[in-house]
């Protein structure tokens, strides 16, 4: 390896570090002269630091490729990407605008359906959204809020322009990571972190419990909270427990639950003890084999009853999923004006819906050149990039589609953004996007920054982990550079 | 607590005692047989009595179809079919720890997990390849790593009473069966009871509970049965002695409940405080006139009833019997 960044490409995409090659950014500039002071040896010697801390901590997640699920490290990428003040303000402001909104339609659509009733939506849509829950119709949230966490994926196009890709209005994951990587940095490479003045991320957990104590039912002042988790076995094991031991609450699994006269309770060795909220990181299926799936054995029987009688609240509420379904997504922007009057700060993507006659033929006609998405999936799953799919497998979507035109949305390829990462020895652009982590609660905040994920596959787009992805430390800077 | 969690540090202090004394136990025959070169070299003889401790003996003759040293070392130590064996007690108590993540300090996990880690790995093979002996030290060391980590980093509240329960428990267990090796190491034909190999046994098995030095202090003269054995009984402040470690549990469990020492409040402290003062006034004498194997059967039988009283009493969650809560109301 030569001198960092000497021979560094950015091949016509929009590179987070370099506005052309050799010229970095002017909020780059240090950390490039911080690089270029560092031998080989000092780098590797870094990277193994970093890589030996998360094994070390248990900083893994699982992979089910065999049946066994294997435990790996979240692949942790040493370059920062630095965001400076006032792009994330802008970032800011759109994400709050657009959590304002999925809430307000959250609202209206269990209540009064004002937003179908004066024809902004489809009624098809939200009936046929696969988690739409018409059985909590006209049931009241306390607060109001539906989607307390939120994580909206942002990726930046050609031109730099910050898009909103989806939205994760369910259990979203990553903020440990988030969390985690931040402590590796600052163990890593103390002097660059002390040359830049980076916006602390710390205060999510603290913030995390203050929201779950506010929207517990009844205003009770010293509400009990715990996290229910899956268990050990879940991919997102670490982040359950990491959150629940920051918080300083209880993590339990179904079995640590009980409903008795419609108040929930844990098991404890000293006797039942009162819950009052549950941040839970099941999804809604899995909650109560009385109300949903029979086979769940995660859940807790009864549980949603307890919740329908106001006795406990739920971390999101339940039936926010018709707010990340990706076809509601198409029709986000217009909420955002239909209930607050305002152009929507972040843009989506454009979208075509193959429920539309007129967006389904150019779908159909231009499948080569379109990502295509099914409405309900993640995880990169689900999912075909036409210009790197074969022919088959256009068909087989083409044929996916014809058959159930409201589960597909068809969106052209973006170039995401890059930013250099360590790879196979050499420095190279690779694609990155952004998940912000936006609390609901009394007021709205946001963790600065988020996770960075980052495709580490040379050309990829696809930057889940259990697709290769892995992640950068995201720097929120207090001044300009 | 959680009554789960109340169960998972309760495991977790009882893996993590298997895996050493598991190491302590191989370490010491490993030294036995390096010791005593019988010239015919029957590993049948030698080896046959760990699983006679372990009460592994079936499971074994599963998978191997004679006993040699290796193949008892492999079974006991790395063999993932079997469920007592280091590795499984270590991936086990990890399991546990796992699950009660955010109640163990990070130091405590980071111990745990690294010596998982260290035993899943080439390193260890290696190590284990060139020096069996100095595997199993390395085994010891991580777990006192953890109880000394754990002392000093988790608060002495009641989640660490259960990891002590828990530690204590498998420790008498583990004391007894060592001792009890004894038992079923045949002496070579011509050796006398109180010969030197008899006596080079009798080191070994002080060494196995790294008590022969303290045991030196007491006793400088022949290294004799009665001595040995009554040192490993009942010595009152020795940790490794049966004897130390039963008191070691019957604090824990009066420390979880906060009833004081001279009464009872559960069932599990009414049956340990019993076996506590039997080993409290009972002489070596009536121990031998019982037999020695019959009594160590009898502690590990009691150490059974004991663990299952504990968790009835704060771990097998029941439900208020609503009918009779009822029914009591109306009288």
């Amino acid at each position: 390896m030569g001198a960092f960044f000497s021979d560094y490409k950015t091949d016509g995409f929009y590179d987070e570090m370099f506005s052309a090659p050799g010229v970095p950014r002017p909020h780059y500039v240090k950390l490039m002269e911080r690089f270029q002071a560092m031998g080989p040896e000092d780098f590797e010697r870094k990277r193994s630091l970093a890589a030996s801390t998360f094994l070390n901590q248990g900083i893994t997640f699982t992979v089910y490729s065999d049946n066994q699920g294997t435990e790996r490290i979240f692949p942790f990428d040493l370059i920062p990407r630095i965001i400076p003040r006032h792009e994330w303000e802008h970032v800011e402001r759109g994400l709050i605008q657009r959590i304002t909104a999925l809430n307000l339609f959250l609202h209206d659509i269990y209540h009064d359906q004002r937003i179908i009733k004066e024809k902004v939506i489809p009624e098809e849509v939200v009936r046929t959204a696969a988690h739409f829950r018409p059985e909590f119709m006209g049931f009241n949230v306390p607060k109001d809020i539906y989607v307390h966490i939120c994580g909206s994926d942002l990726i930046r196009d050609n031109d730099g322009n910050y898009l909103v890709l989806e939205d994760n209005g369910r259990c979203p994951s990553g903020v440990s990571y988030l969390l985690e990587n931040r402590q590796v940095m600052k163990r890593v490479f103390p002097q660059l972190f002390g040359r830049y003045r980076v916006r602390p991320v710390e205060s999510y957990s603290h913030e995390l419990v203050n929201l779950l104590r506010y929207v517990a039912p009844g205003g009770n002042s010293d509400p009990t909270v715990v996290l229910l988790t899956p268990g050990i076995y879940n991919s997102a094991y670490f982040e359950h427990s990491f959150l629940a031991r920051s918080m300083g609450v209880e993590i339990v699994v179904g079995q640590d639950l009980m409903v008795k006269d419609d108040f929930v309770y844990m098991k404890t060795t000293r006797g039942l003890k009162r819950v009052d909220v549950i941040y839970r990181r099941i999804d809604d299926d899995f909650l109560d084999p009385l109300v949903f799936r029979k086979d769940s054995m995660l859940g807790v029987p009864g549980l949603v009853n307890a919740y329908r009688k106001g006795n406990v609240n739920l971390a999101n509420a339940i039936g926010t999923g018709v707010a990340d379904d990706k076809v509601t997504y198409y029709f986000v922007p217009k909420m955002i004006k239909f209930y607050l009057g305002e152009e929507p700060i972040l843009p989506n993507v454009p979208t075509y819906l193959s429920m539309f006659e007129e967006d389904r033929k150019y779908m159909l006609d231009h499948i080569h050149e379109l990502v295509i998405k099914s409405a309900n999936e993640s995880g990169g799953y689900g999912m075909l990039i036409g210009p790197h799919a074969t022919k088959e497998d256009h068909e087989k979507f083409r044929k996916a589609i014809l058959e159930n035109p409201r589960n597909y949305v068809g969106q052209p390829v973006v170039n995401l953004s890059r930013a250099p990462a360590y790879c196979d020895g050499a420095i190279e652009g690779r694609h990155i996007d952004l998940r912000p982590y936006i609390l609901y609660g009394e007021k709205i905040t946001i963790v600065p920054g988020g996770l960075t994920r980052v495709a580490l596959k040379k050309g990829s787009l696809v930057v889940n982990s259990s697709q290769g992805g892995g992640s950068k430390e995201t720097w929120v800077l207090d001044d300009e550079d | 607590m959680l009554s789960r969690v109340a169960e998972s540090l309760y495991w977790l202090g009882r893996y993590i005692e298997r895996a050493e004394n598991n190491s302590r136990i191989l370490d010491v025959n490993l030294q036995l047989t390096l010791d005593m070169d019988h010239g015919d070299h029957d590993e049948r003889r030698d080896w046959q009595p760990i699983l006679a401790t372990l009460e592994d003996q079936t499971l074994f003759n599963k998978h191997y179809p004679v006993i040699t040293a290796d193949g008892v070392c492999e079974f006991v130590t790395f063999a993932k079919e079997n469920p007592h064996s280091i590795i499984s007690a270590v991936a086990r108590a990890r399991e546990n720890a796992r699950t009660v993540r955010e109640y163990i300090s990070s130091e405590m996990w980071e111990r745990i997990n690294s010596l998982y880690l260290w035993l899943n790995s080439v390193a260890a093979r290696q190590l284990f390849a060139a020096s069996a002996i100095d595997f199993y030290r390395q085994v010891v060391d991580y777990s006192h790593q953890f109880h000394g980590t754990t002392d000093a980093t988790l608060t002495h509240g009641e989640g660490w009473n259960f990891l002590q329960f828990g530690k204590f428990l498998e420790r008498t267990d583990s004391v007894s069966r060592i001792l009890d090796l004894k038992y079923h190491i045949l002496l070579p034909s011509g050796e006398k009871v109180g010969g030197n190999v008899d006596a080079l046994q009798w080191i070994a098995v002080l060494k196995s509970c790294s008590a022969f030095e303290a045991y030196r202090k007491l006793h400088t003269g022949n290294v004799t049965p009665a001595s040995v054995a009554e040192f490993i009984i009942l010595h009152d402040s020795f940790p490794r002695s049966i004897r130390f470690c039963v008191s070691g549990l019957v604090q824990a469990l009066h420390a979880l409940s906060g009833c004081d020492l001279a009464h009872f409040s559960n069932e599990a402290e009414r049956l340990a405080g019993r076996l506590c003062m039997d080993l409290n006034y009972v002489t070596i004498n009536d121990i031998f006139q019982t037999g020695m194997h019959q009594y160590l059967d009898r502690i590990q039988l009691r150490l059974i009833e004991i663990s299952s009283a504990m968790y009835k009493d704060y771990c097998e969650w029941l439900e208020p019997d609503e009918a009779a809560a009822t029914q009591e109301q109306r009288q």
